[in-house]
């Protein structure tokens, strides 16, 4: 599904390096997770990846169902498949949440060739969809994200998941700012999605995220690389140790 | 749940799709740059004593309108330009334009919309205003009845002609032209004209005051509810001519209209000059709704050409709980200078005003509104969102001013400015009078950008990035676009969007 070759990358404002070669390879149906110590270069890799300007790709490709990715704007990743989770999910002020879903849905219907979605059928989606993640309607007729706690701001990440069915998702820290049941609600709305069709990067710090969402490779990345990858044991492992004994190990 | 998602659902809050596929349809900027090719009659270059009695002829003025002209062209020849907006601006050659233009068809008045010349019929039809008065099916099965809108047609000096006259005389409503109403209700337009903004108010008004060629009146009896909205489109053709439309309105003891002016001009490389003056009666218990989509042309992504529009508008809520709304939305004209005001004179009376004032490339618009509180428990709401892109400043004006009678009154103001790109400007110039101890006045402010998390969000949504752009500002206008009545909301989102096309990127 997603093949990530030899990725260097660097700021485009100033000369740092932050992505040294990245590699990575996620089939079809697969949950990957990331791991690793803050500024390691994990959420580059996904804002890389979704098409966030500000960053240069000095070397390497990263392909999606065969097709290079890293030349294509943003909206046209979005309408071949890719989906970011954003860690910090965006404000837009008298948009309603409602709105903004339908927009983007047809907008990527549009890029695909398909028709726009009819006025019933996407309501008869939003409200199927809504349901599983605890979403009133009094949350869907408020700006987007807008005087949202955290736990909603992710479950809204979530939902717009579900709703736009992308083949690739990145969850990049969906964790963060979730108190134990939030995280348990967006888990399973994120396990609701996961199927032979669709593949998942979970980036995260903490192991615990992968109690709910169950990975089956986890990597670890440090300074721009992944190290060293392994199975679910290796999250615990880390969860145990911390990440300086895979970081010496390197060494 | 589901109830409330159907109903949110068919409230189309911001921008869609079908929006942006407008905006994508439309080749170029600004959709209304051609011109109607049609022989014009033109009064000799220049502005004089002589101009305003040619003037006041060709609309077989009785002598007391004349007077009031010179009055007013004496007056304004002492005048100098005023110069306090945040505007910059080569100086204007009153002498260097045509102050009259009229198409050669219409020398005869044309007893019907039958007899209007086709190419003027044509004209209208092109920029998607009815001058037919056939009833447009709704095409959804029992839905409301149609709405219906009478039209008065302004092209360049002269009304073309205005629709629905026959049924609105029949409710007892006067809807015609501001010359015809010279020559067949003198006592009313005697009665009013200038009693709300005099011939000594401005420069721009007291020039409009003598050389005003045509415009809207309207009358509204006791307690007539208008059965239709009313509507003026404004429309300048004429290379090199200024236009100087005046409207006059007035709503005797409680009645109601809505009333709409459009405005657009063909694209060229001068300057043109448009000086409008509108004067709003409102008596007790009555309320007038004033909603204007100003979309004159705007010069060239260089600046070149575009309209200075210099525009005097006043509602005078004399009566008690007189009411009175303006909503504009200010997208066209290289020089907006426009401060819709509300004079609150009877106690309990209400005015609103908002707006949306959008400058791209190398627009300037200076606007805002007057709300002089001088009657007990008045009440003023001001809401204002101004939108900079590419090299333009748009600067917001406005006074509160709460007079010693004026006890218990309120105003609400708030006024947000957007920036896109960093290259333009915004400025809030808010002036505040409160000459009693009961009053309250708020004001906020915020100016923000479209900053790049929201159009990256959107783009990673699948947008693309005007569509983004489009969404963010809608976002950001949607109280304002809410005030206007549904058609002109639609059409005032797609402008929205058209008017910053370019804007990013």
């Amino acid at each position: 599904m997603l093949e990530i070759k030899n990725l260097h990358v660097k700021l485009e404002e100033e000369d740092k390096v932050i992505l040294k070669g990245v590699n990575l390879s996620v089939g079809a149906g697969a949950v990957h997770a990331i791991m690793g110590p803050n500024g390691s270069g994990k959420s580059t890799l996904s804002y890389v990846l979704a098409g966030r300007a500000g960053y240069e790709v000095t070397q390497g490709s990263a392909l999606l169902g065969g097709e290079e990715l890293l030349d294509l704007d943003p909206e046209i990743r979005a309408a071949k498949g890719l989906f970011l989770a954003f860690q910090y999910p965006v404000e837009i002020p008298g948009v309603g949440n409602m709105t903004f879903l339908r927009t983007a849905l047809n907008a990527q219907r549009k890029v695909r060739g398909e028709d726009e979605i009819s006025a019933g059928e996407f309501l008869k989606l939003v409200r199927e969809k809504a349901k599983d993640l605890q979403i009133d309607a009094e949350m869907m007729k408020r700006p987007v994200n807008v005087g949202f706690s955290g736990g909603e701001k992710k479950r809204n990440e979530i939902l717009q998941m579900a709703m736009l069915a992308p083949k690739m998702c990145i969850l990049d820290e969906t964790d963060s700012g979730l108190d134990v049941d939030a995280m348990k609600l967006v888990s399973q709305g994120v396990n609701a999605l996961r199927d032979a069709g669709r593949s998942f990067l979970v980036i995260t710090h903490y192991q615990r995220l992968l109690d709910h969402i169950v990975p089956d490779f986890v990597h670890i990345m440090s300074n721009g690389r992944i190290i060293k990858s392994g199975g679910p044991d290796l999250a615990l492992e880390v969860e145990k140790n911390g990440y300086s004994d895979i970081l010496s190990e390197e060494a | 749940m589901t109830q409330a998602l159907d109903t949110e659902f068919e409230l189309r809050d911001g921008v869609d799709r079908e929006t942006v596929e407008a905006v994508h349809a439309m080749s170029g900027n600004y959709k209304y740059g051609w011109e109607t090719d049609i022989e014009m009659e033109y009064a000799p270059k220049g502005l004089s004593e002589d101009i305003v009695r040619l003037i006041s002829s060709k609309n077989d003025e009785p002598q007391w309108m004349l007077d009031w002209r010179l009055d007013a062209y004496r007056r304004w020849v002492m005048l100098t330009e005023p110069a306090w907006a945040m505007l910059h601006y080569p100086p204007i050659d009153y002498q260097d334009q045509y102050y009259y233009a009229k198409p050669k068809s219409m020398d005869v008045k044309p007893k019907s919309l039958d007899e209007v010349d086709p190419k003027l019929l044509a004209t209208y039809a092109k920029l998607g205003i009815p001058l037919k008065e056939q009833m447009l099916l709704a095409g959804v099965e029992g839905s409301e009845e149609p709405r219906r809108v009478a039209v008065d047609a302004v092209f360049d000096s002269v009304s073309v002609g205005t629709t629905f006259k026959d049924e609105l005389a029949k409710a007892g409503v006067i809807f015609c032209s501001i010359s015809e109403a010279v020559r067949e209700h003198p006592e009313l337009v005697k009665k009013y004209i200038g009693s709300v903004v005099p011939p000594s108010d401005n420069y721009f008004a007291t020039l409009n005051c003598a050389v005003f060629t045509d415009g809207s009146f309207v009358y509204i009896p006791e307690g007539v509810r208008c059965p239709m909205e009313l509507s003026t489109y404004f429309r300048i053709n004429a290379e090199n001519t200024g236009q100087f439309e005046r409207t006059l309105i007035i709503a005797e003891k409680g009645s109601y209209v809505s009333y709409l002016e459009g405005c657009t001009a063909p694209k060229r490389d001068t300057h043109q000059l448009h000086a409008a003056v509108v004067e709003i009666v409102i008596l007790e218990d009555a309320e007038v709704k004033y909603s204007t989509v100003q979309n004159w042309y705007p010069g060239d992504e260089n600046g070149v050409g575009g309209i200075y529009n210099f525009v005097t508008k006043r509602a005078d809520c004399r009566g008690d709980r007189a009411k009175v709304m303006w909503t504009q939305v200010e997208t066209g004209s290289a020089i907006t200078w426009k401060y819709p005001s509300c004079i609150l004179r009877g106690d309990g009376a209400q005015g609103e005003f908002y707006s949306i004032a959008i400058a791209n490339n190398f627009q300037q618009a200076d606007t805002g509104t007057k709300m002089i509180h001088l009657g007990k428990n008045t009440k003023s709401r001001i809401v204002s969102k101004g939108i900079s892109a590419g090299r333009a400043q748009n600067t917001y004006r406005g006074l509160v001013s709460m007079h010693p009678k004026a006890t218990n009154s309120r105003n609400y103001t708030q006024c947000d400015s957007l920036l896109i790109g960093d290259k333009c400007g915004a400025h809030t110039v808010p002036y505040i009078e409160v000459k009693n101890a009961s009053s309250r006045v708020e004001h906020e402010a915020t100016t923000s950008k479209v900053d790049d998390d929201q159009l990256f969000y959107c783009r990673s949504r699948g947008m693309d990035e005007e569509e983004a752009v489009a969404l963010v500002v809608n976002g950001f206008c949607k109280e304002v676009l809410q005030a206007l009545p549904m058609e002109f909301a639609i059409e005032a989102q797609a402008l929205v969007a058209i008017s910053l096309e370019g804007s990013v990127g």
